[in-house]
């Protein structure tokens, strides 16, 4: 019987399937097909209008978005895709940032032993680490890209003042996050720049021991504002509990919450802007 | 029904235009987007290893010691202004002053597209503050600044002994006056002057707007703008002529 034997492929055929996209379509067939799928899953996915609905609308992660969506909303050269790639880093320094946690104490006398334990001896406690940093500054360039489109595009006029503002509080939050995390490596890297940037908090007006007008109030080097930041007049160990607090638990509440709203007002505002 | 159908919807709404499902359209693009990031963020952390120097120690000063790379703009600042100005109130002021961009702004052109012709102004402003002031500045912190904050070319050797003549005088100075009292004076008169002229000149420019924009809002347009400025022309007033200060107080100076 001829249809037994073995059939050599056509070349010129299957680069026209290729090319075409069937050959996907018919992959996936050969898969939804087999026994193994069929007897795993009772029944296919209906690619019909109310079903796409329902996959945003009944599923608790994907109903941060609307069911539809202007056409040019879906433009890579309308959003850059930047608050979502920002939204995507903090996720990612968020996990990597809970696995570090089991392993880093904020304590003077063991924070960069446990620095150096976590690149030489966890189990990929580098790389660990390593994303966590480049995504934390990676973070920082996108979301400074997410805002200079969105004020490219003029998305901060109204309906979407408020969520502009958001915004600002989210650029802000999101320096103050990278900043204090700066500190936790305990490594003269971490403690110098950390000095140079509190140092600032001893001039500031009317609060700061070497700030304009401070005699008014009579802040001192170990009773004004930047004392109150790290605990003492020096960066040292309160510093680094303090930063851990804000870096691991406080900021990111903060963030976090401030996104939620965040999204929230993108959807409230009449979705992502565009030509009215 | 139909009744109800018939009030007029909010203009948010009233979009037009196509919608397209958001699955699959948009969530397979995010989920593309997604992998293309998971994957460059694994591969750089896997061939560029975070820094780790040696352990913290307060008795030995890194010369330079510099703050994290995204501060380094402010740090700049701090050559030219004191740390008072440079390290508290510049800051606050581009916080605030980029939360009231969308009440200041009030050009109803330009919402929700590109545009360059119908928003020259905004777009410059906010360009040069961000690409100059923000970004080249920072750029100039990681790569230009060596021992001392010193100024060097990336082919230089950072002598961390390298000698810069201090000559800065101060602006009355410069113009000769030379009692303490007389200084403070022309000082202030120097800086008031500035932000009363600049605004002054504003005002009589746009006087047609004031009545549809609002005084306020022009008010605080201009100021905030005239201390961008103000940032601008003392850094080239302390490049190009060597003033260290305009403005002397006993509190503060400028
Ligand atoms: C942690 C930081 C942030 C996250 C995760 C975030 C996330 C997002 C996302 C996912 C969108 C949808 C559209 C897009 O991707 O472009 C968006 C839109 C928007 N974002 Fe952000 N964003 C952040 C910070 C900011 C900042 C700093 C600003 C401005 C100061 C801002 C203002 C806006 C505005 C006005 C919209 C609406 C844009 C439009 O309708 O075209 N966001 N944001």
């Amino acid at each position: 019987m001829a249809s037994n034997s073995p059939q050599i492929p056509n070349i010129a055929e299957l680069m026209d399937k290729i090319k075409s996209g069937k050959i996907f379509s018919e992959i996936a067939k050969e898969i939804t097909g087999s026994q193994i799928w069929t007897s795993s899953f009772r029944h296919g996915y209906a690619d019909t209008p109310r079903n796409r609905v329902l996959q945003i609308a009944s599923n608790v992660w994907l109903h941060l978005h609307p069911v539809k969506i202007q056409r040019h909303a879906l433009r890579i050269k309308f959003t850059w895709c930047m608050g979502g790639i920002t939204f995507l880093l903090f996720l990612s320094t968020v996990v990597t940032g809970v696995i570090l946690m089991f392993y880093y104490r904020p304590v003077g006398e063991y924070a960069y032993y446990d620095m150096k334990y976590l690149q030489y001896d966890v189990p990929f406690g580098m790389l660990m680490r390593n994303m966590h940093r480049w995504a934390a500054h990676a973070m920082v360039i996108t979301v400074w890209l997410h805002m200079f489109r969105v004020f490219l595009t003029g998305s901060y006029k109204p309906p979407r003042e408020f969520n502009w503002v958001i915004g600002v509080f989210l650029v802000t939050f999101t320096l103050l996050l990278s900043f204090t995390g700066y500190l936790l490596p305990w490594d003269q890297l971490a403690m110098w720049a950390v000095t140079v940037g509190t140092n600032m908090a001893r001039a500031t007006p009317f609060l700061g021991n070497e700030g304009p007008f401070a005699e008014f109030v009579g802040a001192t080097p170990r009773y004004d504002v930047r004392a109150l930041l790290i605990g003492g007049s020096v960066v040292g160990p309160p510093a680094l509990l303090r930063f851990y607090v804000l870096h691991c638990i406080f900021i990111p509440l903060i963030a976090g919450a401030l996104m939620i709203v965040h999204f929230w007002r993108i959807r409230k505002d009449g979705g992502i802007s565009g030509p009215l | 029904m139909a009744q109800m159908a018939a009030a007029p919807k909010k203009k948010v709404e009233g979009l037009g235009g196509e919608k397209l499902h958001v699955w699959p359209y948009l969530v397979r693009l995010e989920f593309l987007c997604a992998l293309l990031v998971i994957i460059a963020l694994t591969v750089w952390s896997i061939v560029i290893d975070a820094p780790l120097e040696e352990a913290a120690n307060p008795t030995k000063t890194p010369n330079p010691s510099k703050a994290p790379w995204y501060f380094l703009g402010l740090q700049d600042i701090l050559v030219y202004f004191d740390p008072w100005f440079a390290g508290v109130v510049a800051p606050v002021l581009i916080i605030v002053g980029l939360m009231l961009i969308p009440y200041l702004d009030v050009n109803p052109k330009g919402n929700g597209y590109y545009t360059y012709h119908e928003r020259k102004t905004a777009i410059w402003v906010y360009s040069f503050g961000f690409l100059v002031l923000w970004i080249a500045l920072i750029i100039m912190g990681v790569f230009l600044r060596g021992p001392g904050w010193n100024l060097f070319m990336p082919w230089q050797y950072w002598d961390p002994h390298k000698v810069v003549a201090l000559v800065n005088v101060d602006l009355p100075y410069a113009f000769g006056v030379r009692t303490y009292n007389g200084a403070m004076l022309f000082g202030g008169a120097v800086i008031i002057g500035y932000f009363a002229v600049g605004t002054a000149i504003y005002f009589f420019m746009e006087r047609k707007a004031l009545k549809s924009v609002g005084f306020l809002r022009m008010f605080l347009k201009i100021e905030l703008f005239l201390i961008m400025m103000g940032i601008v022309i003392k850094i080239v007033l302390r490049l190009g002529f060597n003033i260290k200060y305009v403005w002397v107080t006993p509190w503060f100076n400028i």
